[in-house]
């Protein structure tokens, strides 16, 4: 195999000045105050990343409980609150900002060359927003804890359940404006910001995944601030929406809060799936294929995400025939699905596939993706629902799918690492605590599918000796992802102080970011980058001085190397 | 960790037996063990389980198919077009085949029309109540089960009659409950403010445990009941005994409540008859009143029972009030008329759903409680 020697003259860097966004200006409150989408994305993960790490202690706390049938480390009501916090951080204030908050914040303008988003103080609102809706959400802690689940299903939680209700139905409410603002935002920037001569399947699928969100956001969340109004107001002021004794209809509020929590599901899985095509086709060093139906793909699972939300209530009591259109929308959604993976797989037939680490979190994805998803099969089958509903079986399957997304968030915090912070990680620890999560999350996760079809039902403090087994197995899984995630946190935290210094494109990826320096200018480029097809890798060439890409126009019509 | 893997590997050889051991019972929560399931299902022992384990196989055999299709194809490549220089190129730049992605969008569908139809066809078979049966009342509570029977009879377990379809009517007193029994594969949610309904028919005699599947609050996990599954002719007699109290006449019951042990000497075939501060507590149990009302004095979500009697309670509006029959009655039936200082009025009303006689006996109960106190 022939490869091409490097001349040393294009090698290296272009010399260009030493400012870039992250030391243009420093101090407090040059964070604080700052409009630059790059900092806010920042801002955003350290937020998110710290909230995960509480969301992480809840569950660890939920799972030593479960060690034995009765009281282990704590009580009744600390465990209903514990299970309860976990899912309200991890859904609310973890997954559904944090692919396009964090990280969609950071490389959105620079994918399309532009530099910054359209609103740039409204989205500095949106981070605030973030900020306050979690405190209120974290403070009830201080008031008592709610344990209603991260449902909030009525009447107990307006009628029975603790006064910490308030707080965390305020804060979820807020952060409901942050994830609005935000989707408005995006909208606007990919419409109206995109480089000259950038059309719409110029885009990365990356922002085609984003923009499909930002749908959902501004559409869905609008009916869950609704809700959690009606919510607060019949808990407050008596008035009856919900609560059989004050004529209201618990069931209403199931259909209510599932037309926002499915959809916003989706508003959890979109960005993955689109951070997934870049990964996939960057570290296969293959155009991605089959662009388009991966495009639309996207769009279609925003849009049928509207019509699935009755799958949540088969066992409700609402009619056959509603349960049956529900059934049948909820198997549609699984082709676009399908198509996605179809499509990763054939990207990397006959590429060229190195496994860094972010592309072990890809590779990770497709196969926790490809469990959560067909075990979905179960449950949108009427039949088999009625007896897997609300057992540990949903559990593992909503586990599943939303720490794919959790591991698709992380491969691409590892991606634009070097990037955002112009520092490189210690790979062979990376790819380590990959594979502890990896091992540690199936340990924990599939062994609840068997108690779960064997009968275990869910948010359960007690429970029958028999699926003690289980149970003790899922817990050991879970200490094992602790440790992936505390060494995670060590590297990266080690890498910006004695990390190797980035290359400008240490991947040989072909979207614009990489073709700016690490980390970019505060104006994110040096010159306007040129657009072309970004998928395409054959102008990419290792340059062993730059420990990197570069890129280098090849004639048209210029012998490629030999394979 | 090892130990777990044996047990893991202990089980999976059990399930394979299919051993047809007693009913054994669990006792941290005193519900049936279940060791006649598979490695995915628990026991079947309804006449529609096998129609839902049938599909959940047919559906698993599939993902198993394509899991390891896609997981095998991603291994595969990882293998053979694992980048081994960095000057190293794709082997094809294809961006796209329309017919094989035509192909693969809607192949698969074929299959997922099968699995929607067998779902929903199954679901109605198993939603659809037959026209008839024996028909038993569900209650449910925060954090106890009651099964009302035509004879009166309430009870905190479900009896059924083997090889009979049971049609049950389910109501709940405060949140959202459901009824979920594994091993019949039934799972309803019970709502407040109407009725849901469903139904099964046990095909196997036994124990077998019954949960509640939708989260209620803090001892959600502790609303469990057994179902037990009589042969045919024993559910009569099981269900003639259970409620002696009912079965009494008035000129009986004055009778009974004026000398009850002499009454219970002179009536043998009355099986199960007790003291009234005995039948009062086994109400206590079966009501649901010991889910907030401790015996021992322990403060719960309500006030303890004991020593109660005869004291002037405080109330939250600042007066007070003596416990007697009367109170106790109101207390019962129109709960949060006069509500205890320190407390919530939170305890549902239980008109309708108790009989003027256990009212007796429960005050019956409290009196003893008392009196134990005193004697002391
Ligand atoms: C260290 C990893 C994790 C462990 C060990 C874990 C464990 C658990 C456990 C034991 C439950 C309680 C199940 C129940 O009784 O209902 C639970 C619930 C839940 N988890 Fe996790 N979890 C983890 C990560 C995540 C992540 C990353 C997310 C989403 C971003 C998540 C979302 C949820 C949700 C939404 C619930 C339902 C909460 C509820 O029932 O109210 N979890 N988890
Ligand atoms: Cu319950």
């Amino acid at each position: 195999m022939a490869s091409i020697s490097v001349p040393g003259a294009i090698a290296g860097q272009p010399a260009r000045s030493k400012a870039n966004y992250l030391n243009a200006s420093s101090g407090f409150l040059s964070w604080a105050f700052t409009l630059d989408h790059k900092r806010i994305g920042v801002m955003y993960l350290v937020g998110i990343f710290t909230a995960f790490l509480l969301g992480g202690l809840f569950a660890l706390l939920v799972r030593t409980e479960l060690l034995t049938p009765g009281p282990t480390i704590t009580t009744h009501d600390w465990y209903n609150r514990f299970f309860t916090l976990h899912g309200a951080i991890m859904v609310f204030i973890v997954i559904i900002p944090g692919i396009p908050a964090a990280l969609g914040n950071f490389a959105l303008p620079i994918m399309i060359g532009a530099k910054d988003v359209a609103f740039p103080r409204l989205n500095l609102a949106s981070f605030y927003m973030w900020v306050i809706g979690t405190l209120f959400a974290i403070s009830t802690l201080a008031f008592g804890a709610v344990d209603t689940g991260w449902t909030f299903y009525t009447p107990y939680s307006t009628k029975y359940a603790f006064n910490g209700m308030i707080p965390v139905v305020a804060g979820a409410f807020i952060l409901g404006f942050s994830s609005i603002f935000t989707g408005l935002n995006f909208i606007v920037t990919i419409h109206k910001l995109r480089a000259p001569g950038m059309g719409w399947f110029g885009l990365p699928l990356f922002l085609w995944s984003l923009y499909a969100t930002a749908l959902v956001q501004i559409l869905a969340t609008p009916v869950l601030g609704i809700t959690l109004l009606l919510l607060l107001v019949e808990r407050t002021l008596g008035v009856g929406f919900f609560n059989p004794e004050l004529g209201g209809d618990p069931v209403l509020f199931q259909h209510f809060f599932w037309f926002y929590s499915h959809p916003a599901v989706y508003i959890m899985i979109l960005p993955a799936m689109g951070v997934m095509s870049e990964l996939i086709s960057v570290f296969s060093h293959k155009h991605i294929f089959g662009y388009k139906f991966i495009a639309f793909s996207s769009v279609a699972i925003a849009l049928l995400g509207f019509l699935v939300w009755g799958h949540h209530m088969f066992v409700s009591g609402q009619s056959n025939l509603v349960g049956m259109i529900f059934s049948a929308i909820t198997f549609t959604i699984a082709v676009p699905s399908a198509i996605k993976v179809f499509n990763w797989l054939a990207t990397m037939y006959k590429g060229s596939i190195s496994l860094n680490s972010p592309m072990l979190y890809a590779l990770s994805f497709m196969w926790i993706f490809g469990i959560g998803g067909l075990t979905g099969l179960f449950l949108g089958t009427m039949a088999t629902d009625v007896h897997l509903h609300d057992t540990y079986f949903v559990v593992a399957h909503f586990h599943y799918v939303m720490a794919g997304t959790i591991f698709v968030l992380f491969g691409g915090i590892h991606y634009w690492w070097p990037k955002m912070t112009g520092k490189m990680f210690n790979e062979p620890l990376a790819r380590l605590s990959c594979l502890l999560l990896f091992v540690g999350f199936n340990v924990t996760f599939f062994t609840q599918f068997m108690m779960g079809s064997h009968g275990m039902p869910r948010r359960y403090y007690n429970y029958p000796a028999q699926f003690q087994m289980y149970h003790q197995i899922s817990s050991a899984g879970s200490y094992i992802m602790g440790l992936g995630v505390i060494l995670m946190v060590g590297y990266l935290l080690h890498s910006l102080a004695r990390g190797r210094k980035a290359p400008d494109n240490p991947w040989g990826g072909a979207t614009f970011e990489w073709r700016t320096s690490s980390p970019p200018p505060v104006e994110n480029f040096h010159e306007q980058p040129v657009v072309d097809d970004l998928y395409d890798y054959e102008k990419l060439f290792w340059d062993e001085q730059a420990g990197g890409y570069v890129r280098r126009e090849v004639p048209d019509g210029a012998a490629r190397p030999a394979h | 960790m090892m130990t777990s893997l044996a047990f893991l590997l202990i089980h999976l050889a059990q399930a394979a037996a299919t051993t047809t051991a007693p009913a054994v019972t669990d006792l941290s929560t005193n519900l049936p063990i279940d060791n006649q399931g598979t490695v995915w299902m628990p026991s079947q022992a309804s006449t529609t389980a096998h129609q839902i384990d049938a599909l959940f196989h047919f559906i698993l055999y599939l993902c198993v198919f394509f899991f390891v299709l896609i997981i095998g194809c991603m291994f595969y490549f990882m293998g053979v077009y694992r980048r081994r220089h960095p000057e190293q190129r794709a082997l094809s730049n294809a961006t796209h085949n329309t017919p094989l992605e035509l192909a693969w969008s809607i192949l698969p569908g074929f299959l997922l029309v099968i699995m929607f139809w067998w779902g929903f066809t199954v679901f109605l078979d198993v939603r659809t109540s037959p026209a008839d049966g024996y028909a038993i009342n569900v209650n449910a509570q925060q954090w106890s089960w009651s099964f009302g029977y035509p004879n009166g009879h309430e009870d905190n377990n479900l009896h059924v009659p083997v090889n009979t379809n049971i049609l049950l009517t389910m109501n709940s007193a405060d949140v959202l409950h459901s009824f979920y029994v594994p091993s019949f594969r039934v799972k309803m949610d019970v709502v407040p403010g109407r009725y849901t309904k469903t139904w099964f028919n046990a095909n196997k005699t036994g124990e077998y445990m019954l949960l509640c599947a939708e989260y209620c609050g803090k001892q959600h996990s502790d609303m469990n009941a057994k179902v037990i599954v009589h042969p045919k002719e024993d559910f009569p007699v099981w269900l003639a005994n259970a409620d002696p109290l009912s079965r009494l006449t008035e000129e009986q019951l004055a009778e009974f409540k004026s000398n009850p042990d002499k009454f219970i000497k002179g009536h043998p075939e009355l099986q199960g008859l007790e003291p009234p501060a005995s039948l009062g507590r086994k109400l206590w149990d079966r009501k649901g009143c010991k889910t907030c009302h401790s015996l021992d004095g322990a403060t719960n979500t309500g006030p303890t029972f004991k020593g109660v009697w005869g004291i002037q309670q405080p109330l939250r509006d600042g007066s007070s009030i003596l416990v007697d029959e009367n109170f106790v009655r109101d207390s019962i039936l129109n709960p949060n008329k006069n509500v205890a200082k320190g407390y919530d009025a939170v305890m549902p009303t239980y008109q309708g759903r108790v009989k003027d006689r256990e009212i007796d006996m429960i005050i019956a109960m409290l009196k003893s409680l008392s009196e134990k106190e005193t004697k002391k």
